[in-house]
């Protein structure tokens, strides 16, 4: 199963819904090509659905990381939320779990953005 | 039960590192491991299959990976070996070292020695082999061994 990205905005937060597989290759790419496109676009609030994501390989996890870096170093926030068990296990394995600002209800979760 | 062997020769691709994962999840699934250690042993033959294609070979079309498994009385030895310049598995750097923590690659490893149960590398001339074991849930080293007597 491929990867597949949309976004949405609500409340000022962009929501990217992702379902799929982020692997290294397509997956990788797909998720690096769309948080560089929202934050060209000038939107520094994002937040990962990846309540269907079924599946993450180290290269996703890196992907993740880039993400939370780059939108970070430009002055912006990510956020993850809907972790599956799987995705959740691995972040806790290579202790990314602590790193990232996680979330398990959307509307909690826009609330923690900064927005003033 | 007699140690059964399956083995597959693969180019150097991203295509090889999906097969591989593939055939992980149905020899894991026959040889008695659960939905959630199947998923463990497949993401570990992924990640060592990654690391054959993209560190070992870089993708050379004239080399090749070859990935096998060997069922034994309750585990499964996976073996991937590459054609590349080798891999002193000592100088890979710890990911959860505070200054590795948000780098983008370097995980793999890692999560193979998370997911399996033993692993060891071995020279090749040239290329590297890394063995990955998994033992079905409840046995152990001493039981095989029993088990095998």
């Amino acid at each position: 199963m491929t990867m597949k990205a949309s976004s949405r905005k609500v409340d000022g937060v962009t929501i990217v819904d992702l379902s799929g597989r982020i692997t290294l290759g397509e997956g990788s790419v797909v998720l690096r090509d769309t948080v560089k496109e929202i934050s060209s676009q000038g939107n520094k609030k994002i937040l990962l659905n990846l309540g269907d994501v079924t599946y993450i390989d180290s290269s996703g996890i890196g992907e993740l990381v880039s993400a939370y870096t780059s939108v970070r170093n430009a002055g912006g926030e990510l956020k993850l939320l809907n972790l599956t068990k799987k995705v959740h296990d691995l972040l806790q394995i290579t202790k990314l779990y602590t790193v990232f600002d996680i979330s398990d209800d959307e509307a909690s979760a826009i609330a923690t953005f900064n927005h003033n | 039960m007699n140690a059964t062997r399956v083995s597959y020769t693969l180019e150097s691709t991203l295509a090889s590192v999906n097969k591989a994962e593939q055939a992980a999840v149905e020899v894991a699934a026959k040889s008695g491991f659960d939905e959630d250690e199947s998923g463990r042993i497949s993401m570990a033959v992924r990640e060592a299959t990654v690391n054959a294609v993209i560190h070992g070979n870089h993708y050379d079309p004239a080399k090749r990976v070859t990935v096998s498994f060997e069922t034994t009385t309750g585990a499964l030895r996976v073996i991937v070996s590459d054609e590349g310049q080798g891999l002193d598995p000592t100088t890979v750097p710890d990911p959860l070292a505070p200054e590795n923590l948000l780098k983008q690659s370097g995980r793999g490893i890692f999560l193979i020695r998370a997911f399996m149960d033993e692993i060891s590398f071995r020279a090749l001339s040239p290329g590297t082999e890394i063995t990955m074991i998994k033992y079905v849930r409840g046995q152990d080293r001493d039981g095989i061994k029993e088990a095998n007597q």
